[in-house]
């Protein structure tokens, strides 16, 4: 019996919407596919799993049609199946360590994961919570993969958690990046939901190094700090223009529409400006998102990439689900200038303001050089070198930079004596602790923009050094 | 949370909020500033902080009716609630003794002017306030003002009280009378701050504007705010707000501060009888 594969939305109807392009296994597929899985006696897949999910298990339940077990086994291990099953890498992880992927045929590991936890909401929360037996306070920085993951594991180990937001909802970058169509908002809102229901406080707008700085977390009681700030810096690309009207930073883009729900203006009060033509400079996941955002907002989008296709971050689903919707490629292709109409001093322009277009500061197209391949650079990939005289004029009107983010300087800023890689993460040590004893950092604010699932593994690592440390004093 | 506790009009379009925001209450500076998110469906939108009140754990907001979301904030009435306030943001004035400083608020800058001259005339600087307004109706806190400052100084355009003029024409005559100044602050509409940084230029007095631009989560997340600054970007929500007056790319800053205009008078067409309070 060969592999499932997931259902999708037709490109050309889901490129006209913002609903979830897959639509998740059928009973009958996922218990076909559950068949398939060779429960192995020294399962690779588990080793894959940054979390350690105990994955035949869970499978082997499923295959016998025992699904209210097959998502508490899940959730031994993850607090947010509904999230991995739809965003994690696992043709990177545990799929690619199965023993079926030699034949090509690895088991859909991430479709059965969703499909268990989808089956849990339909169906209602299956696990009844403990409540805190500990009297010690944890305090938790963000509540993204990482901050939840913590939050939740330390919750169940009975200690008094309270994770602090600095934005209104919940989730991080599950809620301001990842898009609806990739990623419900409601599946992120139902697994923030069940965190709350172990005992986590959770406490949104409070900005962790303005509202309350470190020492003041101490001051009210808290044991411990876990920072889980993430990589929200954007990078931009240093060249000129780059300050000019529509020309956004990935962040601000898919904030403004995922968090902000600009895609429903004027329903929602958030606007976005974007023109016809749009770039998006980048080729990782977030870049990604970004065009398939443009193009379900109707507009023409082209990629730019100074790389090949070959050498793309992105997970080649999302490059497949983005070329079927319409996506344009312009590879080997390196921005050099955003050329922007000069912005006129005088206040008497309001008609060229009205018309958006073209006037007054606007991107009105991109410079750009043709680049070829060296040699490998320090990341293995070949190195894109420019080629001489190739530079030509991309005709956009809007610019989307998602070159990258490096990780957020805000709280540790705030935070004189933590210290501080060159990098901008902020130092741990193998228990991931950093330089001020008991405070605790981990996932993107360590390591810069890393995935959801390795944010969610240092999540888990860092309850379990918590709780060490706590048992210790 | 975020209950109104008081509210009042402090003249046509400008209106004064009490909010119960225990945690900014205690933690707020000089100059900084809060988000706002007005109802579900609101907007972030940067307000500075007016005042705040440790002991009643208050923080107070005045604000000019501009577009959808300051006409819906100013609709809420006492005991009404607010979707969401994050802050203290940005960074905090740098208050010290420097001095003579002038302070100079235009428009609803005067809101946020009057607690930085406060607060350098409790450091024992000599302060000479300055505020200005289109008209006289639009003139507030005269009294706080006049009560704090060592000289102070009301401009109208139109003339229909104190002097008829922009704020800068008062600077130029106490440069001309030639009296020393260590530090000029300025906060309020964008050509007002340029004309001040122009006209404390040659004369080499340092000089701190506070500036305004479009922001969306305001803790150095989005770049939104992004502005020039001595040929360098910086994001104005964590970087700023303040900055040298004589560093800033004013033309930049106010050709970003219209990149949402078309959209602006998209919502405003909703609640058309607000939009005819504006025009």
């Amino acid at each position: 019996m060969s592999q499932q594969k997931m259902p999708k939305q037709k490109s050309e109807e889901r490129v006209k919407n913002f609903f979830e392009v897959a639509l998740g296994f059928s009973k009958e597929q996922a218990l076909a596919e559950a068949k398939r899985c060779l429960q192995c006696k020294k399962p690779l897949c588990v080793a894959g799993c940054p979390v350690q999910i105990d994955i035949p298990a869970f499978i082997k339940l499923i295959s016998a049609n025992k699904l209210d077990e097959a998502i508490k086994k899940i959730k031994e291990k993850n607090n947010l199946p509904a999230v991995c099953g739809r965003v994690c890498p696992q043709e990177n992880q545990c799929e690619i360590a199965c023993i079926l992927s030699k034949k090509n045929q690895a088991i859909n590991i991430g479709s059965l994961e969703r499909f268990a936890a989808d089956h849990e909401s339909a169906i209602g929360q299956t696990i009844t919570p403990t409540k805190s037996v500990k009297s010690d306070k944890v305090a938790v920085a963000g509540s993204g993969p990482a901050g939840l993951t913590a939050a939740a594991d330390l919750a169940k180990m009975g200690y008094n958690v309270t994770m602090f937001e600095s934005l209104h909802l919940p989730g991080g970058v599950l809620m301001y990046g990842i898009p609806e169509f990739r990623l419900p908002k409601k599946i992120v809102l139902q697994e923030v939901d069940y965190i709350k229901s172990l005992g986590v406080d959770l406490r949104p707008n409070v900005l962790i190094g303005k509202t309350y700085a470190i020492d003041e977390l101490f001051q009210q009681g808290f044991k411990t700090i876990f920072i889980a700030v993430g990589a929200g810096l954007p990078q931009f690309m240093g060249i000129p223009g780059e300050n000019a009207n529509r020309v956004y930073s990935a962040n601000e883009f898919l904030t403004r529409i995922n968090l902000m729900k600009a895609y429903k203006f004027p329903e929602y009060a958030t606007p976005v400006n974007i023109g016809e033509k749009i770039a998006v400079v980048g080729a990782g996941n977030v870049a990604f998102d970004c065009a398939r955002v443009a193009m379900r907002l109707g507009k023409d989008v082209t990629l730019v990439y100074r790389r090949s296709e070959q050498e793309m971050p992105a997970r080649a689903e999302e490059i497949e689900n983005a070329r079927e919707e319409g996506l344009k490629f312009k590879l080997l292709t390196q921005p050099v200038e955003i050329i922007v109409d000069e912005p006129r001093s005088s206040s008497k322009n309001n008609k060229i303001l009205k018309e958006g277009r073209g006037e007054n500061g606007f991107v009105k197209g991109m410079r750009c050089i043709q680049m070829q391949l060296g040699e490998p650079d320090a990341s293995g990939r070949r190195r894109p070198v420019p080629i001489k005289n190739s530079e030509f004029i991309l005709d956009v009107d809007t610019v989307i930079v998602a070159i990258g983010q490096n990780p957020n300087p805000l709280l540790y800023k705030s935070t004189p004596n933590l210290k501080v890689n060159e990098d901008g993460t902020i130092w741990v040590d193998e228990n991931l602790m950093t330089s001020i004893p008991g405070v605790f950092a981990g996932g993107d604010i360590i390591t810069g923009a890393d995935t959801v699932i390795s944010a969610m593994g240092a999540g888990k690592k860092a309850a379990v050094s918590i709780d060490n440390y706590l048992k210790k004093r | 949370m975020y209950s109104i506790c008081s509210k009042k009009s402090l003249a046509p379009g400008i209106n004064e909020i009490k909010i119960n925001a225990p945690e900014i209450a205690q933690k707020a500076k000089t100059g900084q500033f809060v988000i706002v998110i007005v109802d579900e469906k609101g907007e972030r939108i940067p307000l500075t902080l007016a005042d705040w009140n440790p002991v009643k754990n208050t923080i107070k907001l005045i604000f000019q009716e501009v577009g959808h979301s300051t006409n819906t904030l100013a609709e809420l009435k006492v005991g009404d609630s607010i979707q969401a306030v994050l802050g203290p943001l940005g960074k905090p004035t740098e208050i010290k003794n420097v001095g003579t400083i002038v302070c100079i608020g235009g428009g609803v800058g005067i809101a946020e002017v009057y607690p930085v001259s406060r607060a350098f005339k409790n450091e024992g600087n000599e302060v000479i306030g300055i505020i200005g307004a289109r008209s006289k109706n639009l003139i507030f806190l005269e009294k706080e003002m006049k009560d704090t400052c060592d000289q102070f100084y009301v401009t109208t355009d139109d003339g229909t009280y104190g002097q008829k003029g922009l704020v800068t024409e008062v600077l130029n005559k106490l440069f001309q009378a030639n009296k020393h100044i260590d530090l000029v602050y300025a906060i309020g509409p964008v050509p007002m701050m340029a004309a001040v940084s122009e006209a404390t230029r040659p004369l080499k007095i340092k000089t701190v504007v506070n500036l305004n631009p479009i922001m969306v989560d305001a803790t150095g997340m989005c770049g939104a705010c992004r502005v020039t600054v001595g040929g360098k970007t910086y994001f104005g929500c964590v970087d700023g707000p303040e900055f040298d007056g004589h560093l800033v790319d004013f033309k930049e800053l106010k050709s970003r501060l219209n990149l949402f205009k078309e959209q602006e008078e998209c919502l405003n067409k909703r609640c058309p009888s607000k939009r005819a309070k504006n025009e």
